[in-house]
């Protein structure tokens, strides 16, 4: 085998990058591991070793008495049910409702004043997608009291960032020159807007709603632990007691809830695309 | 107008943009299903007004309080919740990475043999099925309160997250490449090295980067079932109605968050 060898006698050896390269890359990771340990003894300054060593004989507790499950109370469950596919189902329209004008006034192809109007529908995004839904929940109940309706703003409120967001990126990216075709035979802003931009956006559209829907399904499940209604609260109220039978149920209910959504939602966006 | 009245040459004077389904009858069932829907929806909730007129002046003192933050007569609490929350995200987000890199390899198809796929997809779905909150119940059930279960719920959801799109993407990269790598006498280890990671590092890069941004929110959520966090200081301040000094925690989250953002997208574009 022939050897490539350097004027100095040694063997040339390919490398993916310089001696300098190599050791920003080396320092790189120095940092990245200095940060975690940093970080990891700061957070565990206050944890009680005492406890975790605890943990396997109280996770093995636990599942004991998790087992069996109390069948009898999915009897209790589906009021519930119906409640958190109300809030995810409400809540999602809701947010369809009151993001999708966002989105065209956040896009900058359709935004009325890039310089005025389009910082502050950005800022009412990222504001709404920062928080989450529970966070959102929690403050709702706050102000309203606990609810349903409480959990269906939640949702909108979290949804609104989402959909707009994805629905702005979506309308920056539609091809323009439909857009100027349109526009050209004498169409009016309204004319313009449904022949050429939305049949470009209606399978993106529909896309982020569905996602959304699904996602929105599993978050409402869990909505009613800050007291906006759904499984959540029932939830909330058996593990208060200790009933961890009725936890189990309410686990399944919840695991079946979101694998039939996602297989609706597999299902839609199959006959979309 | 009838289409068959028409001579053969005329040409239709409107045009109508195609119906999204075809079918009549369908279409139709479905905008009833839609408002029958609706109408039991709606019938079922129950709005409680005379809660939601008082509620109005919370709303305004709420919003009063984003516009007067108050963020300095709880600064001490809001501080731990902070750093609780900080550390948290990244200790989470390394562990999680760590975590899922192996889960990703043996959740590909095209690497891993039918056994090992079959187990690690189990693992990815386990760990998707269930929102962080839940996990995290069982977390302070199981290690006590305070950051280690948020830690713990933290690492367990980016696997999730990061397996299963990383999975995807190893299963889609180029074979060509693998081949080549192959055919030149490389081990497994070598493919991997040289022909795989290669290919995927930028999406992991991308993907991680998010998962910092998503787990610094989920981590403010965490706290609420006591697991530490920036959550359990909001969910006190909430529950007090001290609105200005929840406001104050709401604002530096979103300003986290957005700073979160801006440094991922600058990184993204410089990995691309």
């Amino acid at each position: 085998m022939p050897v490539v060898t350097t004027s100095a006698g040694k063997p040339a050896t390919w490398r993916l990058r310089t001696g300098p390269q190599q050791l920003a890359v080396w320092f790189g990771w120095l940092a990245l591991v200095a940060l975690t340990v940093f970080c990891w003894r700061i957070m565990t300054a206050d944890t009680i070793w005492a406890f975790v060593e605890d943990a396997p004989r109280q996770a093995a507790d636990i599942f004991g008495r998790m087992l069996p499950p109390r069948w009898s109370y999915a009897n209790n469950l589906w009021l519930p049910l119906w409640d958190t596919l109300n809030i995810a189902t409400l809540g999602t329209g809701l947010a369809i409702l009151l993001g999708t004008p966002l989105a065209f006034l956040a896009a900058r192809n359709t935004t009325p004043s890039v310089l005025f109007v389009r910082p502050i529908a950005l800022l009412i995004i990222v504001s709404s997608r920062s928080i989450n839904s529970l966070i959102w929940g929690l403050l709702l109940v706050a102000v309203l009291g606990p609810g349903v309706f409480a959990g269906i703003l939640a949702i909108a409120l979290r949804s609104i960032g989402f959909i707009g967001k994805l629905l702005y990126e979506a309308i920056e990216e539609i091809d323009e020159s439909q857009v100027e075709a349109v526009r050209a035979t004498g169409a009016s802003p309204a004319q313009v807007m449904t022949y050429g931009m939305v049949p470009q956006l209606l399978p993106a559209f529909a896309t982020i709603c569905v996602f959304r829907w699904d996602i929105n399904i599993r978050e409402s499940t869990v909505l009613g632990l800050v007291g906006a209604g759904g499984l959540g609260l029932a939830l909330e109220a058996s593990l208060n007691v200790l009933a961890w039978p009725q936890v189990t149920v309410i686990l399944l209910m919840i695991l079946a809830t979101v694998v039939l959504s996602e297989w609706i939602t597999a299902r839609v966006r199959a006959a979309i695309i | 107008m009838d289409a068959e009245t028409l001579p053969a040459n005329a040409v239709p004077r409107t045009w109508r943009p195609p119906r999204m389904i075809e079918t009549a009858w369908v279409r139709w069932a479905v905008v009833v299903g839609v408002l029958v829907y609706f109408v039991l929806a709606f019938g079922s909730v129950e709005v409680n007004w005379t809660r939601v007129v008082e509620g109005l002046s919370r709303a305004g003192r709420l919003f009063a309080g984003f516009l007067t933050p108050d963020f300095v007569s709880r600064w001490e609490d809001i501080q731990i919740g902070m750093i609780e929350s900080l550390t948290m995200t990244v200790t989470a987000t390394v562990a999680g990475i760590a975590l899922s890199i192996p889960v990703a390899l043996g959740a590909a198809r095209n690497i891993a043999p039918l056994w090992l796929y079959g187990l690690c997809r189990a693992i990815i779905a386990l760990s998707r099925t269930f929102q962080e909150v839940i996990i995290a119940i069982f977390f302070v059930a199981m290690f006590g309160f305070g950051p280690l279960a948020g830690f713990l719920t933290l690492s367990v959801a980016t696997v999730g997250f990061l397996a299963k799109l990383l999975a995807d993407d190893i299963e889609e990269i180029d074979p060509v490449q693998v081949e080549a790598i192959r055919a030149s006498g490389a081990s497994f280890w070598q493919v991997i090295d040289y022909a795989v990671s290669s290919q995927v590092m930028p999406r992991l890069i991308g993907l991680s980067i998010y998962r910092v941004d998503i787990n610094f929110r989920e981590s403010a959520v965490v706290g609420i079932v006591g697991a530490g966090g920036i959550g359990a200081t909001l969910n006190t301040a909430l529950d007090r109605y001290e609105f200005d000094s929840a406001a104050a925690i709401l604002i530096l989250i979103i300003a986290i968050v957005m700073a979160c953002e801006y440094f991922s997208s600058f990184i993204r574009k410089w990995t691309q």
